[in-house]
């Protein structure tokens, strides 16, 4: 009786999920290939959860206490084969869903290289106190809060963190990883269409973490060379001292951009580890 | 003098944590004053305070788990009534540094203070007495561990009147809780909290699981031991062998915070993904700590209430510590974002999936078990089918997490958290209000009324699917955790939803709040004089409702499974004639426990406020009442002869 | 009745005697301890190359010193078994003596530990410094608190001795005692071996 109930509760909530921006809805490989992970490891497993599911309703109410139709066997405690049949199907679901993870965890390692013709482009991350700081190092410019990114084209990301750590996530795109301070993760991705995605940080960073959101512009190469242009004819600096204020802990920050960036800037905060120390703020 | 402490602790500018401070302190002083208007201290600190009987240590430990749940509750529908509000714009009504308190309070609350207390109380109540032993192995001990974890209650509740809790989420990841972003007395009344209850699970872990392998009855091997205390078993020894890992970590913080050392920080070398390794080698043996004693429940009820014994008896014993084992080998599953490369992510992916395997054997022998049976529909039976339910759906999405890409993209999202809310709620808390309303009439002497029981079943269940396929929604929609508010005004209908489950399961909580009270009151129709309401399988059910504070006069000698059933079938007499049965010993209540735990409040407040004269003070008196107790002769009490026999009669009519 | 005695298996024999239910959980309580310093011992390996420019064991470690500190606690062992087999003749005086010995070695292996350590902490090699310095305070010291520990429980076994006399009670915690002061040579051993003798390499 609950179960129709639950069912359509169930798709209702999965069409929702569809149709919003999130993990469901991709725009990218990885992503994409992600979702079919999703897809395919569920479905596999509601064969065997769904019949579970069933049998656990069916069996208690057909041998209920009233039913005279039942045929109860009192000292039936032990059947071999149903013990094999036991063991055997969740072995085989589990062999099934590893091989399914050996092979993805290897082609969606966040280090692997995405193929294409067109070189990637380099974008350093940092997670600051609470916003993200951009750099592209080929192109010597940096960009607060907004990722400006050309769609069929590789993005190749180091990231690492200037104090706690966050986690670098744009559901739509596709893996997310942490960032760290001290240390350099490596992250590839792709957005194969155009379009505004969000993007947040995914680990608990402290009191400005829900605001620690940023938006990824997916743009055609075209406006993206016109995107690089526009910023650099905007201004604005951003060397040791210009990071030093941006370091400082600040809340729901403006997307803003900087035409010149100190080279090897990020692997200075690489090299000096931990932002200026919080203040508690009683 | 006072180190860091001063009247400004107390939060006086935030309304919520004063007003709630107030209300608390009011209703202790109340209870207090109706205590001693009563006269009942005599009473409570002879029976219950300076017990060291495992019966009453269980009842006191599942009562402390009720509290904390009302606690840990309420900060849920904070929460959950903070994200119904607080969309796009809208910041609703709890501003960040409170919020994260508040997930950070919840989630310690709910896993130490709530799931623990409730599965070590269950344990204690009923593994001496399915074993047909008198009482656990260190019964001192024992007291010792349920006050030691009290006390851990009293300071982590001490936070929300004095000072700030931490606001790090319920694992304080460095560098967040390093002093340097964490510079508050939240993260000490986390780690002082916790290190002093773990010791006290510490304690519980070698107690029982010398219990288990050292005192049964006789003739009760391995392979006639009852499932829960198989269960039992595997879980104890996973306390023993995981929480000094916790104990090291927490200290390892410590002296990061207190005295600058340098494990986890961002300078000078300190490695914070080393803490991220170590916790979890804790974290995720803890998870199985909670759900194996609840599996050991389930076995329990089924077979009782299906009149079968449980269906693949050695199966379900290998599968138990296979879990247990393999528990150790995929820690690695809580981070693979942290980028330990193809190789170790999949490992532990493959490893994790494995573990599905054994649980799942489970759940078809639960089956199996049910078919052919003569299921009669009680409520732990409702709790038990429930779980069966609600658990699979938390595993299948718990396989789908342990696929690293899939994990990718979930990793610390609504739907983690949908899914760690799915077992644990689905596992642990069905499971132990099974095992609640499965013993109460065998610790009280009386049933709980049973429309309540299936009233307050049918609201946890509808409201956790609620509360929660909501979350599992939100997370694919790109939702992260502990978010205090969001842009995206299309989750908050969902969020809305999610409030609703909340309050469904709070007329939960409150049909068994309700149910305790009305049944307390209508005791009389539902006593239970045979011993054995249920027409049980196991040796507990052939003592007295309430046992004796001895258990059995005579040890039961047994020779098989399910060895009352077999009492009862064979015409045999369930309980042997204690007549004319030889004085016996039982241990000698003490305050050791109860003492002990105030001089470790003592310790861990002034530790926290950097008191050190009254740390020093709380760490002496400690050691001091322990070496007191050491030089104690007399630790035992005397039960004559006389006073079994007169027992006996009562329980069994005269002899002969 | 069958002349031949039916071996009943050790399984089913019933609840085991105390003592050998107190050296059992005793027994389960040191590898709990052993626990701990398994993970002491994982961050000093993690640690053991993070010096931030500053020292690290091979300039700081003098092993001359490390080696008499070492002998004085194995022989402090050595010792302590020889206590125990006085306490399982029951003589009372040489129970005494060994118990002395016992704790005069650990004391001396304590004294040369903290010389070491006070040596460090006036040439401001202290484990604020690094990691490293941080991994190895942290394992070293908690060896040094338990061995100190051991101490004042040796103390009061005595006391106890004489005071209490031979009660089963008493009995056990001594061999409790002996059980912990060799868990805690072990313990040094991986200390020594993995820390002073690893920091050559």
């Amino acid at each position: 009786m609950r179960m129709p109930i639950k069912t359509c509760a169930v798709l209702v909530l999965f069409e929702t999920a569809c149709t919003s921006s999130g993990v469901l809805d991709p725009h990218g490989p990885i992503g994409g290939a992600e979702r079919s992970i999703l897809f395919d490891a569920t479905v596999i497993m509601l064969a065997v959860v769904v019949p579970v599911i069933l049998a656990t309703g069916l069996f208690a109410w057909w041998f209920r206490a009233g039913n005279r139709k039942a045929r109860r066997r009192p000292d039936w405690s032990y059947a071999g084969r149903i013990e094999f049949v036991v063991w055997a199907i969740p072995a085989l679901v589990v062999l099934f869903l590893g091989g399914i993870g050996w092979i993805s965890s290897h082609d969606l390692d966040p280090r692997t290289r995405l193929p294409s013709s067109s070189s990637p482009i380099e974008v350093e991350v940092v997670s600051l106190d609470w916003k993200w700081l951009f750099i592209y190092p080929g192109l010597r410019i940096a960009s607060v809060n907004r990722l400006v990114a050309p769609v069929g084209t590789p993005l190749h990301f180091r990231l690492t963190s200037a104090g706690v750590m966050n986690s670098f996530f744009i559901p739509q795109l596709g893996s997310q990883i942490y960032t760290m301070a001290g240390m350099a993760t490596e992250l590839n991705l792709q957005a194969d269409d155009q379009g505004t995605y969000p993007g947040l940080s995914a680990q608990f960073s402290g009191d400005g973490f829900s605001d620690m959101r940023f938006e990824v512009a997916a743009i055609s190469p075209q406006a993206f060379a016109q995107w690089i242009d526009a910023t650099r004819a905007h201004g604005g600096s951003l060397g040791p001292e210009e990071y030093a204020e941006l370091a400082r802990p600040s809340q729901k920050n403006e997307p803003r951009t900087f035409a010149v960036v100190s080279p090897k800037l990020f692997e200075a905060i690489l090299a000096s580890p931990g932002a200026a120390p919080r203040e508690n703020p009683k | 003098m006072f180190g860091k402490l001063s009247l400004a602790a107390i939060p006086w500018d935030q309304p919520i944590p004063l007003i709630t401070s107030i209300v608390i302190i009011v209703l202790l002083a109340a209870i207090l004053a109706l205590v001693t208007y009563k006269g009942w201290w005599p009473y409570l600190w002879r029976e219950w305070l300076t017990s060291t009987d495992h019966k009453r240590l269980g009842v006191m430990y599942v009562v402390l788990a009720l509290v904390m749940l009302i606690r840990g509750f309420s900060d849920a529908l904070m929460m959950r009534s903070q994200l119904a509000l607080a969309a796009g714009a809208a910041a609703g009504y709890l501003p960040p540094d409170h919020y994260n308190q508040i997930f950070s309070a919840h989630g310690t609350i709910m896993i130490f203070f709530v799931a623990m207390p409730l599965v070590i109380g269950l344990m204690n109540f009923a593994v001496p007495l399915q074993l047909g032993v008198r009482d656990v192995a260190f019964p001192v001990l024992n007291s010792v561990s349920f006050w030691l974890t009290a006390a851990g209650v009293l300071l982590v509740n001490l936070s929300l009147v004095i000072g700030e809790f931490a606001r790090t989420g319920w694992l304080a990841y460095p560098p967040l809780s390093e002093i340097a972003y964490s510079p508050g007395v939240g993260v000490d009344y986390y780690l002082w909290g916790l290190q002093i209850s773990g010791l006290g699970t510490l304690l519980t872990g070698i107690n029982f699981t010398t219990t288990i392998l050292k005192l049964r009855a006789p003739g009760m091997s391995y392979s006639r031991m009852p499932i829960f205390c198989w269960t039992a078993l595997a879980s104890n020894l996973l306390i023993v062998a995981a929480f000094p890992i916790l104990t090291a970590t927490f200290a390892m913080l410590l002296l990061d915070r207190y005295l600058g050392f340098h494990f986890f920080t961002n300078d000078a070398g300190g490695n914070p993904m080393m803490y991220i390794n170590l916790i979890w080698a804790w974290g995720h043996p803890e998870v199985y700590i909670l759900i194996l004693p609840a599996f050991g429940v389930f076995s329990e009820v089924i077979a009782t209430f299906s009149g079968k014994p449980l269906f693949g008896y050695r199966s379900m014993v290998v599968a138990t510590m296979a879990i247990c084992m393999l528990s150790f080998m995929v820690w690695l599953h809580h981070f693979f974002t942290m980028g330990a490369g193809a190789n170790v992510n999949a490992f532990f992916g493959i490893m994790t999936m494995i573990i599905a395997v054994p649980t799942g054997v489970k759940v078809f022998n639960w089956l199996f078990t049910l078919y052919g049976g003569e299921v009669r529909f009680t409520s732990p039976v409702y709790w038990s089918l429930g779980f069966m339910v609600t658990f699979v759906i938390g595993g299948m999405t718990g396989v789908l997490l342990a696929i690293p890409p899939a994990d990718f993209v979930l990793h610390n999202s609504l739907f983690l958290v949908a899914h760690f809310h799915n077992v644990i709620i689905g596992g642990v808390v069905f499971g132990a209000m099974a095992g609640y309303t499965y013993w109460f009439p065998k610790a009280f002497g009386f049933t709980l009324d049973e429309r309540l029981g299936k009233a307050s079943f049918w609201c946890w269940f509808i409201g956790f699917y609620l509360a929660f396929m909501p979350l599992y929604a939100l997370g694919l929609m790109g939702a992260t955790r502990r978010m205090q508010h969001y842009p995206d005004t299309s989750w908050q209908p969902l969020m809305w939803v999610a409030f609703a489950g909340a309050l469904v399961i709070l007329a939960g909580l409150a049909f068994t709040i309700a149910q305790l009270v009305y049944s307390i009151k209508t005791r009389q129709r539902r006593r239970d004089k045979s011993g054995d309401p249920w027409n049980g399988r196991t040796l507990e059910w052939s003592t007295a409702s309430p046992p004796p504070p001895w258990n059995f006069t005579v040890l039961p000698q047994v020779s098989g499974i399910d060895e009352f059933w077999s009492m009862k079938h064979a015409g045999k007499k369930t309980t042997p004639r204690g007549a004319g049965h030889p004085s016996i010993h039982v241990p000698r209540a003490s305050p050791l426990g109860f003492l002990t735990a105030f001089c470790a409040v003592m310790f861990g407040f002034a530790s926290i406020w950097h008191i050190w004269w009254l740390a020093v003070l709380g760490l002496l008196g400690a050691i001091a009442l322990v070496l007191r107790h050491s030089w104690q002769l007399n630790t035992e009490v005397q039960v004559s002869a006389k006073e079994l026999s007169e027992f006996e009669t009562r329980q069994n009519g005269a002899p002969g | 009745m069958s002349a031949i005695a039916e071996e009943i298996p050790l399984s089913e024999r019933g609840p085991a005697p105390t003592r050998i239910v107190v050296s059992f959980g005793f027994w389960l309580f040191l590898l709990s301890d052993i626990v701990i310093f398994s993970a002491l011992f994982a961050a000093y390996a993690v640690l053991a190359q993070r010096t931030a420019g500053g020292p690290g064991g091979a300039q700081l470690f003098d092993l001359k010193h490390v080696f008499i500190e070492t002998c004085c606690l194995l022989a402090s062992s050595f010792a302590c078994g020889l206590c125990v087999l006085a306490l399982e003749r029951r003589a009372r005086t040489m129970i005494y003596v060994w118990a002395a010995v016992t704790f005069v070695l650990g004391l001396s292996f304590i004294s040369l530990e903290l010389s070491e350590f006070i040596g460090m902490f006036s040439r401001g090699i202290n484990p604020a410094r690094s990691a490293f310095l941080s991994a190895f305070f942290g394992l070293v010291g908690t060896h040094g608190i338990h061995v100190t520990a051991g101490l004042c429980w040796l103390a009061v076994m005595v006391a106890q001795i004489a005071t209490l006399g031979f009660r089963p009670k008493v009995v056990q915690r001594l061999v409790c005692f002996s059980l912990f002061w060799h868990a805690l040579d072990l313990v040094w051993i991986g200390v020594f071996t993995i820390v002073y003798l690893g920091a050559r390499t």
